[in-house]
């Protein structure tokens, strides 16, 4: 409903503002580049399972669509965002895709939160040349021509975490239970992480591994195993487990006597978005690992926050000024600023010109400056280990020094593989 | 008597410090001043240069003054900056930012003992951030903060009013086995009155003993550990008795402790076992339970039944967000006020879907499960409209936070303690009812004949409202204390229709006893199973379990005789 009166309203103004622009004899440009807005995909669910996650980021991205239309649009057009809602249905993914990049002919999509739907949309953005801006942390092991990765890499999230939680000043911790939901992101992040924990030394037999499927309420014999496990009182558990299933985690966790003093757990997938409809009470004092949190201290990001809560209440949005920032909603923020400066630096919105003017872009993200990679679509990000307070927001206890390079195939389980779309094309074999 | 341990432990803390500068601590000095020798140091440590920085920082931690604590929890966090007022170069510690316009304000706290810092006028004194200098800690200082800091929060959290605290910072300071930890757990032991915060304090003292380079104390460390039956050294008394090196006295005495520790894990495990397989009973059949009397006695197949739970959920919600508004002072009751409401809101809910709509199709199970079906998608669009998409969250009340310790190494949660409980009522209360009560025998009667029972007078159709109404309230209930377990959102029905259904029919359609062995054989079985095959695969092998039982016996552990058997 909203979206598309928005769309309309956006319609009829950019419609009069073209007209009355033409009817001025005012710039030739725009006339020259047909002078109507430009389309552009928004492609995240808004009903279904994802729908907690993923309306934050439509949100988002449509917020960074009516700044840079405030500010005259790109290169002289309005941003026209056609809002579609694939449903958290992997397969309507796909086809509402396609209705983009052929029906709609959008210039850039922004979408998707899960790895599967992702995977799903991959074929059509492929066979098509469209161009998608992915915003999540994702398992790697990609190196797509038409997709644009701005979430981080697992050397950008899960190794740095485990290395702090190692290191003195972690806590020097020396076994791990790697803990997820049944799916690709935790399966592939924990074969990375058993990777490069035998790498540095770890015994297979300090390592555990389990899953649980998706909406598991009942952890009383996990819980059970990491107490024994832990007993030590040298044990973290690295966690990706996803959604909801972390209420009744961290509260069995704490109902059984842990605590995050004696058995921290280094949480994945837990950002301030997910905390609000959470009683952090058994959260506070354990860890996670992101690029960006609502707290970090930039007036860029005081700047962002602000902006955003102002937008939530002015669109009547639920949840009004009290809505929360986090890396996600970050990451597909400044993903529309990058696509914005490639079109402009590309004087095109012609999918291959703006694929190459990409590359090496950067931008004063809130989370301070990131820089698009020169050779291939990921991110240069900074790498922040936060503890999570009773409010739901975060105290960053370790940041990275500068940013960080994004390694798509991880050096602990694909040595041999790079990405790189400038000399090679795509996924190559490195010279051993 | 706490408080003056607890005035006597502030005075012994502030000793070292007093010793140090008799005469300024005779002179008793305002709050926030310290002596000439530390001043010095909270000075240096804004130095520029990390090597005086780090020496002041260290110098400082030596002191052992517990007002030193918050500057090098400061220095860690990066919130200590220097102040300059008129020409004189003040180390502070900064608080919460609060932005006026542009400006962003800080207010100041003193670098000793972290008192506020007031200005003329008396009242706290805000600095625009810009106008301070920032101090910054590099790595290697906050790395060398990091023991000093966790020493001083340690020996405070050994004096914290909580157990909890004490008995973590116990265990944390035996795992870290150092021996400078040893006077303040020694002393700390001596006041300890929680037997579980005294166990993990002489298990702590036994684990730095076993540390030691003396054989003699390290064989009693280890004997001790055996007889605490301290599962956290286990690990390192294995290693011990394998490690040749070791003197062959430490080597026997760690060997014998590992031995007594296994046993005494083997029961701690079997217990704990126990439990859970109880507790996740008490659950599944608290779920099943307003099913069992809807689908098992009066043969309506309710897929709404989840959405009713749902419905509990959130009136318990409700209860606690009014709570929050008028009751803040006794929030921690407002669950108790929650499971009656929940209770009726369900109730009502039901007694309305009965009336409304199911009454008019007994004995047609098929509309009926198309009909309750479209209910309860459309409570669940309901509850997403008015409460939104997003799950809420309802707090547990402090008395069902934590757990009880009953044996060493063995903590059950008292949210479960509780839902087992209610568990147990809900199932007496039921029994009662029917089989006690004049509602009971009409409630029976109906189920068993209707035709029969009309025929002596029992209005029926009021008999079938109110036994919908209570299965119904049941699901409420179940709803209500689900909200200590899960999470509370529009799809919580969801996830739990199906194990209620499994439990009801694996019971026997229309048999309360039978759903009750079958919520303990299902919960039972998975917790059996659970440890070794994990969560995914103990799911699957419980439904292909059940698949084939059924096939045994289509009509459950108690087939039934009566209407049903041919519904």
């Amino acid at each position: 409903m909203q979206a598309y009166s928005r769309r309309d309203f956006l319609k009829t103004t950019a419609v009069l503002g073209a007209g009355a622009a033409a009817g001025l004899g005012f710039p030739a440009i725009l006339a020259a580049q047909g002078g109507g807005p430009v389309k552009v995909g928004v492609l995240h669910s808004l009903s279904g399972t994802m729908a907690i996650s993923e309306v934050s980021l439509r949100d988002v991205v449509l917020m960074a669509i009516e700044e840079i239309n405030g500010k005259g649009g790109v290169l002289g057009r309005k941003i026209e965002p056609v809002v579609v809602d694939p449903a958290s249905n992997w397969d309507l993914f796909a086809e509402k895709a396609k209705h983009l990049l052929l029906q709609e002919k959008v210039a850039v999509t922004f979408g998707c939160w899960t790895s599967v739907s992702r995977k799903s949309v991959l074929p059509v953005f492929e066979n098509n040349n469209g161009l998608l801006f992915y915003p999540v942390q994702y398992e790697g092991e990609e190196c797509s021509r038409n997709v644009f990765y701005t979430g981080a890499t697992p050397n950008q999230q899960l190794i740095p975490a485990a290395e702090y939680l190692m290191s003195r000043e972690g806590g020097g911790y020396k076994k791990f239970y790697l803990l997820g939901t049944d799916y690709v992101f935790p399966r592939t992040a924990n074969k990375i992480l058993r990777a490069f924990l035998l790498a540095k030394g770890i015994p297979a037999d300090s390592i555990a591994e389990e899953y649980t499927p998706f909406n598991h309420q009942d952890y009383q014999t996990i819980v059970g195993k990491i107490k024994r496990f832990a007993s030590g009182g040298n044990a973290a558990v690295l966690s990706t487990i996803n959604g909801d299933s972390n209420v009744p985690f961290y509260k069995e966790f704490a109902n059984q006597g842990l605590r995050s003093e004696n058995a921290p757990i280094m949480a994945f997938s837990v950002a301030e978005d997910e905390l609000r409809g959470m009683d952090t009470s058994a959260l506070v004092g354990h860890l996670a690992a992101w690029n960006y949190y609502q707290s970090v201290d930039t007036p860029q990001n005081r700047k962002f926050v602000q902006a955003f809560k102002t937008y939530a209440k002015k669109k009547n949005l639920p949840g009004g000024d009290k809505r929360v920032t986090d890396d996600p909603m970050e990451a597909a923020y400044f993903g529309v600023h990058i696509w914005k400066q490639a079109a402009e630096k590309a004087k095109s919105f012609e999918v291959d010109a703006v694929r190459k003017a990409v590359y090496g872009q950067e931008f004063l993200a809130p989370g301070g400056k990131i820089k698009m990679d020169e050779a291939n679509h990921h991110t240069y990000k900074p790498v922040l280990i936060g503890e999570i307070l009773k409010d739901g927001q975060f105290k960053v206890v370790s940041r990275s020094k500068g940013l960080v390079k994004a390694e798509p195939w991880s050096q602990y389980t694909s040595p041999d593989k790079g990405c790189d779309w400038v000399k090679q094309k795509g996924t190559y074999q490195k010279k051993a | 008597m706490l408080e003056g341990a607890r005035v006597l432990l502030l005075l012994l803390a502030l000793l070292p410090g007093a010793v140090a500068v008799p005469a300024v601590a005779r002179a008793a000095p305002a709050p926030g001043t310290a002596a000439p020798e530390i001043a010095k140091q909270l000075t240096d440590v804004a130095s520029k240069d990390p090597a005086v920085q780090e020496a002041a920082a260290m110098a400082l931690g030596k002191t052992g003054n517990r007002k030193i604590l918050p500057l090098l929890e400061a220095l860690r966090e990066g919130s200590v900056y220097v102040h300059v007022s008129r020409g004189i170069r003040g180390t502070v510690i900064v608080g919460d930012k609060v932005t006026d316009g542009e400006r962003t304000l800080v207010p100041l706290f003193s670098a000793y003992g972290r008192e506020p810092v007031t200005g003329a006028d008396g009242k706290p004194l805000l600095v625009e951030l810009s106008a301070l200098e920032e101090v910054s800690a590099g790595r290697s200082l906050r790395l060398a903060l990091r023991p000093l800091i966790d020493a001083f929060s340690g020996q405070s959290q050994l004096a914290n009013p909580d157990p909890g605290v004490r008995r973590a910072a116990a265990t944390k300071m035996g795992n870290a086995g150092d021996a400078a930890a040893t006077p303040a757990l020694a002393e700390a032991l001596g006041r300890e009155t929680d037997r579980w915060a005294r166990h993990a304090m002489e298990e702590a003292l036994a684990l730095i003993g076993l540390r030691s380079s003396d054989d003699a104390a390290r064989a009693g460390g280890a004997a001790r550990l055996g007889s605490l039956r301290s599962v956290n050294a286990l690990d390192r008394l294995r290693d011990i008795a394998a490690d040749s090196s070791t003197a062959a006295s430490v080597r026997q005495a760690a060997g014998e402790a590992v031995k007594r520790i296994e046993r005494w894990s083997l029961v701690t495990t079997t217990l704990e076992l126990a439990f859970q397989g109880l507790s996740l009973s008490s659950i599944l059949l608290l779920m099943a339970l307003g099913l069992a009397i809807v689908f098992g006695l009066m043969g309506v197949i309710n897929m709404a039944h989840g959405e009713l739970m749902a419905l509990g959920a959130y009136a318990t919600f409700v209860m606690q967000g009014w709570f929050q508004a008028h009751l803040p002072g006794s929030f921690d009751y407002y669950f108790l006020a929650a499971l009656p409401f929940s209770f009726a809101v369900a109730a009502a809910a039901g007694l309305v879907l009965e009336r409304g709509v199911i009454r008019h199709l007994y004995g047609r199970p098929l509309e009926t499960l198309l009909l309750t079906w479209g209910v309860s998608l459309i409570i669940q669009q309901g509850l997403r409209l008015w409460f939104g998409a997003a799950n809420v969250d309802v707090t547990a009340p402090r008395w069902l936070s934590g757990g009880i310790p009953v044996m060493v190494g063995v903590q059950l949660p008292y949210n479960r303690l509780f839902i087992i409980g209610l568990a147990a009522v809900c199932v007496a209360g039921m029994y009662l009812l029917l089989f006690r009560t004049a509602a009971g025998l009409r409630i029976r009667a109906v189920t068993q004949n209707r035709g029969m029972a009309a025929c002596l007078g029992v209005p029926a159709r009021r008999v079938d409202a109110f036994t919908f109404a209570l299965g119904a309230g049941l699901a409420g209930l179940a709803g209500c204390a689900l909200t200590q377990i899960g999470n509370v959102g529009p799809e919580l029905g969801q996830n739990y229709i199906v194990d209620s259904f499994m439990v009801v029919v694996t019971g026997g359609v229309g048999k309360l006893l039978g759903s009750i062995l079958a919520a303990v054989g299902i919960g039972g079985l998975n917790k059996i199973i659970e440890p070794s095959l994990g969560a995914v695969y103990g799911k699957v092998l419980i439904l292909v379990a059940v698949i084939l039982f059924i096939q045994r016996r289509p009509s459950g552990l108690f087939a039934v005789k009566g209407r049903h058997a041919d519904a």
